[in-house]
């Protein structure tokens, strides 16, 4: 190891665990403490409940959706802000961020509001025999805005980062220009769209400010997991709020590990491609 | 040139119709809500307004959110400072581990991120029995929500600063040393000018979050109106009243300030590129 010359290690890694373990590490293990005073039945009886199977599947659900809408979407809108140049980009540009700055229940009641069946978006909806507040499908559409920063965020410096090299070569070589997006440059943001897809599956997963208000919140229709949690512990039923919370981190944990092994392989076959 | 030939770029209609969607689809998501909550807000008048911000129980849930972000954003600056500090310049074991662990309240849920300090202050919690015993009330009081808003801002600020600390490298503040420097005159001097514009964004970021958040806070104040009721919940409460101007009213506030935010970040994101580009160039 080398010699340290700057100073102040010790005092900040030391002060870095210690604050971490405080405000962080200590209140997350009580989810386990609280878990353990479940017997094993009891435990399975509330994750594995018909009401709590049917928020697991909910909240799975709707954020796939909104995060493949937003890899949908996300690409396009990284890709005409990183690449061309038209009138309000700058501004469009800016707001993108906004559903990370906005709190998450103004974004709800905002929502609810326009998508209600006299809101001013769900006025039309409803002409065309669509209800979107009040049902899983008002879910995804907040869990889509919620999640609109991630895709376009981790998409945008790699478009302008790209080798104009590539791009060039391919056409050369006499590639049509859908060809080239597609075998040249799409490949490329592989890594980057799969990343953005996990961060706002995550976030989807977890969010609770701005669902609760368009959800309608329906048991086994349109409660999803965090809201559960919420209502066991307005019961005071804490040991059940804990095993489901339990449950739901261990998913998503899962999920976010399987989506980063998945990256990692498609990065390495990248770079295999380009050795060959 | 024969280059100007090649498809470089997508015909015409293809980019208007890219250009199409994307004003669309962020028209639709981003634009339509902000001017629905500004319209809902001034929609019974301007004195209405008035009166739903200047009442006392949104002037007390304005103060408690203010000291809320007040004691949680320079706490969680100190820590990033001293986090990224440890990070960004030495090389030691478990350093990844430790990355993660602060990243681990981006990925808890909210209502989890307030049920684990229920858990550990609540009747039932661990350290309950004894808090009741000793008359200290930290659920359902300002303690809980400065603590649960500690937790979900924990990241924000170590997590900008560690990628700007780690471009800097270390020789400006090696060269202060040998030019005789104590070790505080450096960091005032040297480190600190040097990551300003990133100190400043992650900063930014904390108090946004700070300011907003809604689920974990929800889960630990207990709802006492004039007392534990940050803005967020009392919009909340507002609107669940059926008073949806009073509620847009105080909601609008929070969109002025997310956009002032979103402004004051793209300031501080251009300036911190500034800052680290010329570095890493050859």
């Amino acid at each position: 190891m080398t010699p340290r010359i700057l100073p102040g290690f010790r005092l900040t890694l030391g002060y870095t665990v210690l604050y971490l373990s405080l405000i962080v590490l200590i209140p997350l293990s009580t989810i386990i403490l609280k878990t353990a005073t479940l017997s094993w039945s009891q435990f399975l009886s509330v994750v594995a409940s018909p009401r709590a199977l049917a928020a697991y599947r909910l909240s799975l659900g709707a954020s796939l959706a909104a995060a493949l809408i937003n890899v949908v979407f996300g690409t396009v809108v990284a890709w005409t802000l990183a690449r061309y140049d038209f009138p309000g980009r700058r501004l469009m540009d800016g707001l993108v961020d906004l559903p990370f700055a906005l709190p998450t229940a103004v974004a709800g009641i905002a929502m609810t509001t326009l998508y209600a069946p006299n809101g001013w978006l769900g006025r039309y909806a409803a002409f065309l025999g669509i209800k979107v507040a009040y049902t899983s499908l008002g879910i995804v559409v907040v869990l889509a805005f919620i999640g609109l920063p991630f895709v376009v965020r981790t998409l945008q410096p790699v478009l302008q980062n790209l080798d104009a090299a590539m791009e060039e070569a391919a056409a050369a070589l006499g590639a049509d220009r859908w060809q080239t997006v597609r075998r040249v440059i799409l490949p490329e943001l592989s890594p980057a769209l799969l990343t953005g897809f996990a961060l706002a599956f995550a976030r989807a997963l977890g969010e609770y400010g701005s669902v609760i208000f368009i959800a309608g919140n329906l048991p086994m229709k349109t409660e999803i997991t965090p809201l559960l949690i919420m209502i066991k512990l307005e019961q005071f039923d804490y040991a059940g709020a804990t095993a489901i919370a339990l449950v739901f981190l261990v998913v998503s944990f899962g999920l976010l590990l399987g989506i980063n092994l998945l990256q990692r392989r498609v990065g390495i076959g990248r770079l295999e491609e380009g050795l060959n | 040139m024969s280059a100007e030939r090649l498809p470089l770029t997508e015909p015409p209609f293809v980019r208007r119709l890219l250009i199409g969607v994307t004003l669309a689809y962020l028209g639709l998501f981003l634009l339509v809500p902000l001017a629905a909550v500004f319209a809902k807000a001034l929609e019974r008048g301007l004195a209405l307004y008035w009166a739903s911000v200047t009442d006392p129980a949104a002037v007390a849930a304005i103060r408690l959110t203010l000291v809320t972000a007040a004691i949680a954003v320079p706490l969680n600056t100190i820590f990033g400072l001293a986090a990224a500090w440890a990070i960004a310049k030495f090389d030691f074991r478990g350093k990844q581990i430790l990355l993660t662990l602060i990243d681990l309240p981006f990925s808890v849920s909210p209502v989890i991120s307030g049920m684990i300090f229920v858990l550990l202050f609540g009747a039932q919690g661990l350290l309950g029995p004894w808090l009741a015993a000793h008359d200290v009330h930290i659920l359902f009081a300002v303690p809980g929500i400065i603590l649960a808003t500690l937790f979900v801002t924990v990241p924000f600020v170590a997590r900008e600063l560690i990628p700007v600390m780690e471009a800097q490298g270390s020789e400006d503040e090696e060269a202060a040393l040998t030019l005789g420097a104590g070790g505080w005159q450096m960091f005032r001097r040297v480190t600190l000018p040097n990551v300003t514009w990133g100190l400043l964004y992650g900063v930014i970021l904390c108090t946004a979050r700070a300011t907003g958040e809604f689920g974990a806070v929800s889960v630990v104040s207990g709802h006492i109106r004039g007392r534990t009721n940050t803005v967020p919940l009392h919009v909340e409460i507002l609107y669940n009243e059926y008073q949806f101007s009073a509620a847009f009213a105080v909601a609008s506030l929070l969109c002025l300030l997310a956009l002032v935010t979103l402004a004051a970040k793209s300031v501080a994101e251009r300036k911190r590129t500034l800052a680290v580009e010329p570095r890493s160039a050859p």
